[in-house]
């Protein structure tokens, strides 16, 4: 199997962009992307596109109508929260089995404000309220709560999470919300599901991002070597069964079992890593996933916040685009933004908040809902 | 003391309610590895053994983990209590909490509770009571 390179890579800055097309705005991010790479789309073999709220619409082929139909194959995919990545992966998977040299992802969402609604029954029968809450606020609210069953952690070290990650945004200029929130504003906002308040939930937001991919042979042929960031390793899982699955999505084996694959397959530890990028879609979220990616002993991700260890500056910097809480959560275009913020560093061209010496960093993104399952998918980037 | 439901239709797909108008919950047990899944699934999500059989759920539970819904979908009433119920003997549930005060200071893990089943308030078109299910505090057997 050949190694496998990000060439170029981009985003847009996130935002709304209620009078734009879905199609344009992932067109915009791969023509940055190939940009980047210094490339056409004419040098593509093929096209992973990760979308999910219109995942019936052809979306990739939409996209190539405003950047050149080449009549490459394209693959269209949805997989919750995980879209995006899932889209980059395979592409990643595809140019590691030989298949192509050079291949295109990309992935984009347009959101509609406020909680992404439950899907209305035929029936006419109102499950919200009567059978608990469907909402994603709630459903990682109990996932919290969870862990303050296990290890007594509080309110306030949850609220610490949007701190934090909307501090690291206000050196993001792609980033949506770029204004510090102290902590006694995080806990006073308004409360949308104890223990998650307002800003401690992920902002809808329109955006697309996307990323060429080229096997080890393209990187050589087209002299791409000094910007190309290596795929050290690229993961996904569904959720394996958990006794409480019936009633409760599980983010935390899921997200197991796959970051240990992929400690595995590079060959590296937790210990090894400069940055991480997590699937903080909510503050609760962040905190079990320090557990879950390894990041710190189970019952210790409390004491991580506290400590400011994944702050920016910190031992291991959790976010510092400001995560899906500031830099917003386009669903289908998450999983390879966050690739984005990961490369920008191993490239040094992070600016203002650049981890000096950065060569390692990971990326974690779920995707799930209640009644519906997870995907967890997990890469690990190398500088070159 | 069960509550009959005659003339009910089941708000979820692994309720059932029988001829008389006792309604239930559908669970089955796998009978290799014996978990205990909610529904009619093909076969064990755990194991994928497909020697399942019919199963009685216990009315009795422990609250596992919770949040207080404050914002909803537009039209929803809040706040409410979602909880997840852990039964005895294997299962668990989602589903709203009644008659507790929605305060985190009120709920207490483990707290017991017990499994009720409802008249939903809603009607489908045909004017027919959704039935469904909910927990309520206290687990003491009369």
């Amino acid at each position: 199997m050949t190694s496998v390179y990000i060439v170029g890579i981009d985003m847009i800055s996130f935002g709304r962009f209620p009078h734009r097309t879905l199609a344009g705005l992932g067109a915009e991010a791969a023509l940055l992307a190939l940009d980047d790479a210094g490339l056409a789309i004419t040098d593509m073999q093929a096209m992973y596109c990760g979308n999910l709220l219109m995942a019936g619409a052809m979306v990739g082929q939409r996209i190539l109508r405003e950047i050149g139909q080449t009549g490459i194959p394209v693959v269209n995919v949805a997989n919750a929260c995980a879209t995006g990545a899932t889209a980059f992966r395979e592409g990643v998977v595809a140019v590691q089995g030989g298949l192509y040299d050079l291949v295109l992802a990309v992935g984009v969402e347009q959101m509609g404000r406020g909680l992404l609604n439950a899907s209305e029954r035929s029936d006419g029968f109102v499950e919200e309220g009567a059978i608990g809450s469907g909402s994603m606020p709630a459903m990682f609210a109990q996932i919290g709560i969870e862990h303050t069953r296990k290890y007594g952690t509080t309110f306030e070290q949850f609220a610490k999470v949007a701190v934090k990650n909307h501090h690291h945004a206000t050196f993001n200029s792609k980033a949506m919300y770029r204004v510090e929130t102290p902590l006694a504003e995080v806990m006073n906002a308004e409360m949308m599901a104890y223990p998650n308040t307002k800003l401690m939930c992920s902002a809808n937001v329109d955006g697309a991002a996307a990323a060429v991919i080229a096997s080890e042979a393209a990187v050589r042929r087209l002299g791409l070597s000094a910007r190309a960031v290596r795929v050290r390793t690229s993961q996904l899982n569904s959720n394996p069964y958990s006794e409480r699955e019936f009633a409760l999505t599980d983010f935390n084996q899921v997200t197991q079992l796959c970051v240990d694959a992929a400690y595995e397959a590079a060959g590296v530890g937790p210990e090894d890593l400069q940055l991480v990028e997590l699937h903080d879609c909510f503050a609760t979220a962040e905190i079990v996933h320090y557990e879950n990616l390894r990041l710190c002993n189970p019952g210790e991700a409390g004491r991580l916040i506290d400590s400011g260890d994944t702050a920016l500056g910190g031992r291991i910097p959790v976010n510092l685009s400001g995560g899906l809480l500031s830099k917003g959560h386009p669903l289908g275009a998450t999983g390879i933004a966050n690739l984005y913020e990961i490369a920008l560093h191993l490239r040094g061209e992070a600016g203002a908040r650049q981890v000096q010496g950065a060569r390692l960093g990971l990326t974690h993104v779920v995707g799930g809902g209640p009644d519906m399952g997870s995907a967890c998918a997990v890469h690990i980037l190398e500088k070159c | 003391m069960t509550t009959l439901f005659p003339g009910g239709i089941p708000a979820l797909p692994y309720l059932q309610i029988d001829a008389t108008g006792v309604p239930s919950i559908h669970a089955v047990r796998c009978g290799i590895c014996s978990a205990v899944l909610i529904g009619a699934p093909s076969a064990c999500a755990a194991c994928g053994g497909r020697q399942l059989e019919e199963t009685t759920l216990s009315d009795r539970g422990r609250l596992y983990t919770w949040t207080i819904v404050h914002r909803s979908f537009p039209g929803i009433a809040t706040p409410f209590i979602a909880a997840v119920i852990e039964l005895e003997g294997g299962g668990a549930l989602k589903g709203t909490l009644f008659d507790v005060v929605p305060e985190p200071a009120v709920l207490a893990f483990d707290m017991p509770v017990r499994l009720i089943f409802r008249d939903s308030g809603q009607r489908d078109a045909r004017g027919r009571p959704f039935i469904s299910y909910g927990f309520i505090p206290g687990g003491d057997q009369p």
